[in-house]
């Protein structure tokens, strides 16, 4: 996937990549013989083999590279409070939740269990905090924001990709495919940059200072009118930013997608039955164009948490990317390394859910994969 | 029917036809550019600030002198983008900062779509136990979400020089191309002319080198000049994150002094934002453009009239 590390970008990985999108599934089935449930295990055991690898990596990111962070934290300690070796050790102990005395692989079945309790430890910034709470009060706004934004985007995408398509070579076209390309290029982050400088504080149009956070500060969390407004409010300017980013890849794909699929015999076949246009660019066209679509949106879900990292740090909104990026500056490792392990953990999850979802919607990865390509 | 059940069959659409066999890179780049028009303008953008880059920096400062004088002083027509909050001219930092940039998203994705396409074309032509390895590592590495693997990492090592930030982003940057290296050659494998050659007994290394790869030139250069912008979009975002290496004149760390120090209060400061910035997003428009042009060769149905 070219581009999905991106967070805007997912489209465009759809577009380059879908000539081999397909050809591939048969050949990711083929391990799983016969049988969908025996696909259906097969993926799930993938996905947590995944996470497994995923969490014994940022084990020994941690521990074992040169300057890793427990002993710098150990160190820092000993020459800050004059603490001895075994007292700073053993605050680095829970901080890390582990035992630096204990031998690697105990620590390394340590943190394992942990994981699977889902304690990852508590923040070095904010003692006394579980990771996993900190993660809780972030995450949610940037699932919220991120989220909606890309269905808006995903449906406004398809629509007009499909206009796109069909008037094929007419000015519209000409615009559209113009307005995608200069939109889905610009780095999201410094697209948020140029909206604030441009119309925050050139043309004095939006008010930055005020719009900042994910809530006013005098506003209570609760379900009303007034709250959700006020969220949506703050929400505004990253949710434009990434509607604006993301639409032009989704024109994009399904402009070609369309094209390809009005291209097929069965096209043909319905033109030549006499079947309305109205019908056969629906229920013909659009939902077959929509397939290749479909796995990079529900991939582009599983980046959402990830994404956002720059765009919340530009315009100050208060979800996941915000703490990582605090996290980041403060060298909290627990966060980090929690972080990590949680984007990561929905990005395979979101996987697992694309891949299904596929075999499910377009029976023809069923077939070839039962039929055992060469 | 058959075709509706086996999409794989119709999947690669023109391959540049194999009768010129010594077909150079150069010669493909410039007829896959030459046959869009905005692919050659994005091609002749990219070339205006490649030169501006690498020729302009002779005839500016190599440390901008700072004038405490002139700090956060407005455009002007001899310094037409104003200066920055110490009193430096700001088009001779954008003159200057653009080879790092340059330099890093270059080498980033020469170093991913050399791991890409040789990792891609073995898993691909051997396939059986080597394919599901490097599949099953693709899949991994893939699902990590490169900005934040790269903002945890700069957290726990400092990334002292180019050369690392270079290494590093392009280590991480390969499992998007390897997917559609191996996607494509799985198709070319499957050609008259290559089973010929296997047929002749040429030997794997040679079948690869010079039958398969030769024909996905535009294909590997158009991934190649995604893979560029991808480098340059997590580069400027690690220096706005503050993560990259701060010294020296650089679009990534003007963006961050620029948004951090002061630009943003003082509406005479625009440009001190925004040159860099707009640089960035140029550079950017310029690849995607020519990537474009490369994939309506490949799929000439997209092509207009």
């Amino acid at each position: 996937m070219a581009a999905t590390d991106r967070g805007h970008g997912a489209p465009v990985t759809a577009q380059h990549e879908s000539p081999g999108e397909r050809s591939e599934r048969p050949a990711v089935l083929r391990f799983a013989a016969s049988g969908t449930t025996r696909y259906v295990v097969g993926r799930i055991l993938k996905a947590f083999f995944t996470i497994y690898v995923v969490a014994t990596a940022t084990f020994f990111l941690l521990r074992l590279l040169p300057g890793n962070p427990v002993e710098v934290y150990i160190n820092q300690q000993i020459a800050q409070y004059g603490m001895s070796y075994q007292d700073a050790a053993n605050q680095a102990a829970g901080l890390f939740s582990f035992n630096p005395d204990e031998p690697l692989p105990v620590q390394y079945l340590n943190y394992l269990a942990g994981m699977a309790r889902g304690d990852f430890g508590e923040s070095l910034l904010s003692p006394g905090s579980s990771v996993l709470s900190q993660i809780g009060a972030y995450l949610p706004w940037t699932l919220f924001s991120v989220g909606t934004a890309l269905v808006v985007s995903f449906l406004l995408g398809i629509g007009l990709g499909m206009a796109m398509a069909y008037r094929r070579g007419s000015v519209f076209d000409h615009v559209m495919t113009f307005f995608a390309s200069v939109t889905h290029s610009v780095p999201n982050f410094l697209l948020a940059m140029m909206i604030i400088v441009f119309f925050g504080v050139q043309l004095e149009l939006l008010p930055i200072g005020e719009m900042r956070g994910s809530y006013s500060p005098g506003v209570t969390p609760e379900f009303s009118i007034a709250f959700v407004t006020d969220v949506l409010y703050h929400a505004s300017l990253p949710m434009f930013v990434y509607v604006l980013t993301t639409l032009g890849g989704w024109m994009l794909v399904m402009k070609s997608s369309t094209i390809e699929t009005l291209g097929e015999d069965y096209v043909t076949v319905a033109r030549a039955r006499g079947l309305t246009d109205r019908r056969i660019q629906f229920q013909y066209v659009g939902r077959n164009a929509m397939l290749p679509l479909f796995t990079s949106f529900v991939l582009s879900l599983g980046f959402v948490v990830g994404g956002s990292i720059l765009v919340e740090q530009v315009t100050q909104y208060q979800g996941i990317g915000f703490l990582l990026f605090e996290a980041v500056n403060r060298r909290d490792y627990p966060v980090l390394q929690g972080i990590l392990l949680i984007v990561t953990t929905s990005v395979i999850v979101a996987n697992l859910a694309a891949d299904l979802l596929y075999s499910r919607i377009d029976p023809r990865v069923r077939i070839t994969g039962n039929g055992g390509r060469s | 029917m058959t075709q509706i059940l086996d999409p794989s069959a119709t999947e690669f659409k023109a391959p540049p036809p194999p009768d010129e066999p010594r077909v150079g890179v150069f010669r493909t780049v410039l007829r896959a550019l030459m046959r869009s028009r905005t692919g050659f303008v994005g091609f002749l953008v990219l070339l205006f600030i490649v030169l501006v880059c690498l020729i302009g920096p002779f005839f500016t400062p190599d440390n901008v002198p700072t004038d405490v004088s002139k700090q956060f002083a407005p455009p002007s027509l001899a310094h037409p983008l104003g200066f920055d909050n110490e009193g430096r001219d700001v088009l001779m930092q954008v003159i200057n900062g653009g080879r790092p940039v340059l330099f890093v998203g270059f080498m980033a994705a020469l170093i991913s779509t050399v791991i890409a396409v040789v990792f891609g074309a073995l898993a691909a032509y051997l396939g059986g136990r080597v394919d599901s390895l490097i599949v099953t590592v693709t899949d991994i590495v893939l699902t990590v979400p490169g900005i934040i693997l790269l903002a945890v990492l700069a957290a726990f090592y400092r990334v002292g020089s180019s050369w690392a930030l270079a290494v590093i982003l392009g280590v991480l940057g390969w499992p998007g191309l390897l997917r559609a290296v191996r996607a494509q050659v799985f198709s070319l494998k499957e050609r008259e002319y290559v089973e010929a050659a296997r047929l002749l007994d040429l030997g794997t290394t040679r079948i690869v080198i010079r039958e398969i790869l030769p024909n996905m030139a535009s294909f590997i250069l158009m991934n190649f000049v995604i893979g560029m912008t991808n480098a340059i979009y997590n580069l400027a975002g690690l220096y706005l994150l503050g993560l990259a290496p701060m010294e020296g004149d650089n679009w990534g760390i003007m963006i961050n002094f620029a948004w951090t120090r002061g630009a943003i209060f003082y509406q005479s400061s625009f440009f001190w934002i925004m040159g860099p910035v707009l640089a960035i997003c140029i550079l950017q428009l310029a690849l995607v453009t020519m990537s474009r042009s490369f994939e309506e060769i490949l799929n000439p149905r997209l092509r207009h009239n």
